[in-house]
């Protein structure tokens, strides 16, 4: 039973932040039906810059609360900056191009980041600080350290403060106008470029903070962090149907309980014959299903259909 | 170029191809302040092609027209809208998966200003103008008599409300000029009859009415004045009564020579 506990609160930290991902990917989508498939790479990135701030502030007797805020801080900003340059140079200027050519320029950012970040921060595994106390709580025999907790914490915070942007404020209003149909909206004065270049720097600051989570949940770091994480939080925003928000969100928390309870069991049910190092096999595995059973998605239609 | 201080919108000389085909071809027209002008003609005659000119969708290829006292001859789309130039279209193109509420307050985007910081901390000036948003939207629903629920969706309203929430939408623009591209298009008696009373509202508001529609009844008891489009050629203008006995219109309908 407590393995059972154990490994759902596992996969509901694994989830949070898949969706945070998630949610990236099927923004970009929803606006302009374009995977972005360097948003992985944004998350490493995220975690990279967090991992030298940590490294500067460490002279200055900090405590480690502040530390962590500032790299927050810092470190979203500069993805921010980071997914505002992916848009205006890879994806841009081939708005109207087929629909190929951004897929592959998509591919071409995610080769140049990971080179660029391996020239920065070196091919070695880094250690994360551990900046919040790992203490950890036992609840009915499952444990969970306070890094899982905040991180859960943080990913519902972050989750409905977007959904209320999204569907609360005029800036979401423009959004969604957008992504049901650019050429009406602009009729109603909505700037589309700015709506887009808003949509990739929200994406990416929801990215930066899921890598600074995955860094200080396995307190390491490296440059080819985001690729697989990257992929699994695609198929999250696929399984919960892609260009909706919610089905993101949902995508994600079911695909880190999918992946963890499987990992979890597949040693007793395959009689010891594949491992939990299977982890992986789950997600594809989800990916392939949900594109031969319901490309559509858990939540259905993308939220826009463009007229 | 001079003109009448009661010239809102002046079209001098447009011509507009596609390819080999001239969808429009010398067109000169001007429409007064406060007037409601038709524009009638029949299908393809390159009436749908003005409107996307004048709402910036299309650019012109040849002459110039001014709005307002000013050029607006290559403009995209939201410059015009801030000039004043709403329209709605000839089929239906509302944000289906938004509701009738929220399609008028993107109406709204143009004359409101909040960004991502005064959404992100939701200051007091921001709450305000949301506010605003929120209350005109309202007021713009019953005014232009949708009756049905604020929050239904736009997919989910009856034909003739969604024709009516892509008017309020566009007044929610706080236009100039409005452009109504074929409104009463499927509209039973009733509905063309309650239709003609919101668009002589609208400009008893002070606003003046663009309008293409094939219900020639509509048009000339509604119209002040009314031009005659065919082949991309403007034919035939002025009041209904002219139209109405005009030989070169009457020949553009019913095909032939007029005896």
């Amino acid at each position: 039973m407590d393995i059972l506990l154990q490994q759902i609160i596992n996969g509901l930290v694994q989830g949070s932040v898949y969706a945070l991902v998630a949610l990236g990917y099927t923004m970009v989508y929803g606006i302009l039906g374009l995977i972005n498939f360097a948003h992985g790479e944004v998350v490493m990135v995220g975690a990279m810059v967090a991992l030298s701030i940590t490294q500067v502030l460490a002279g200055y007797a900090l405590p480690p609360m502040v530390v962590l805020l500032i790299s927050l801080l810092v470190a979203s900003m500069v993805c921010m900056a980071l997914g505002y340059g992916i848009e205006r140079i890879a994806y841009r200027p081939l708005r109207n191009a087929p629909r190929l050519a951004p897929l592959i320029t998509a591919i071409g950012v995610s080769i140049v980041l990971q080179n660029l970040a391996m020239i920065i921060w070196g091919r070695a595994y880094h250690a994360f600080p551990p900046l919040l106390p790992d203490s950890p709580h036992i609840i009915a025999g499952a444990i969970i350290n306070e890094v899982q907790i905040a991180i859960i914490l943080v990913a519902v915070v972050m989750m409905t403060g977007l959904l209320l942007l999204i569907h609360r404020t005029r800036l979401g209003r423009a959004m969604r106008a957008v992504a049901e149909n650019p050429a009406i909206a602009a009729l109603m004065g909505v700037n589309i470029n700015a709506v887009i270049s808003i949509t990739f720097m929200l994406g990416s600051a929801l990215a930066a903070v899921a890598g600074i989570m995955v860094a200080a949940n396995y307190g390491i770091v490296h440059y080819y962090m985001g690729s697989i994480l990257g992929l699994k939080a695609f198929t999250a925003a696929v399984l919960g149907g892609i260009g909706n928000l919610r089905g993101a969100m949902l995508g994600g928390v079911l695909l880190g309980l999918i992946e963890s309870l499987g990992a979890g069991y597949i040693g007793d049910l395959s009689g010891g014959f594949f491992g939990s190092n299977y982890q992986d096999v789950f997600a594809f595995f989800v990916l392939i299903a949900v594109l031969v059973l319901r490309p559509s998605g858990l939540l259905g239609e993308r939220v826009a259909e463009r007229a | 170029m001079t003109q009448p201080a009661d010239t809102l919108l002046q079209l001098s000389a447009v011509g507009k191809r596609f390819g080999g085909l001239v969808a429009l071809s010398d067109v000169t027209l001007h429409i007064k302040r406060g007037e409601i002008y038709g524009l009638i003609g029949p299908n393809g005659a390159g009436k749908t092609t003005l409107f996307n000119i004048l709402t910036g969708l299309y650019f012109l290829d040849t002459g110039s027209f001014t709005f307002d006292n000013n050029s607006y001859t290559r403009c995209p789309p939201h410059r015009l809208a801030q000039a004043g130039i709403a329209r709605t279209f000839q089929n239906i193109r509302l944000f289906a998966n938004m509701s009738a509420l929220e399609n008028i307050m993107v109406g709204r985007h143009l004359r409101t200003r909040t960004g991502i910081w005064g959404a992100l901390t939701r200051h007091a000036a921001a709450r305000a103008e949301e506010a605003t948003t929120l209350q005109r939207a309202y007021e713009l629903l019953r005014y232009v008599g949708i009756s049905c629920p604020a929050h239904t969706l736009a997919k989910n309203l009856s034909y003739g409300e969604q024709r009516r929430l892509e008017i309020a939408r566009a007044l929610a623009t706080e236009p100039k000029l409005l452009a109504l591209d074929e409104p009463a298009a499927g509209m039973n008696a009733t509905e063309t009859a309650s239709l003609k009373t919101l668009l002589q509202a609208i400009r008893a508001g002070g606003i003046t009415v663009l309008l293409i529609e094939h219900d020639v009844k509509l048009i000339l008891g509604l119209c002040d004045r009314v031009a005659v489009l065919d082949y991309g050629k403007k034919i035939a203008e002025g009041v209904p009564d002219e139209i109405r006995n005009d030989p070169a219109v009457i020949t553009a309908y019913m095909g032939g020579h007029a005896t």
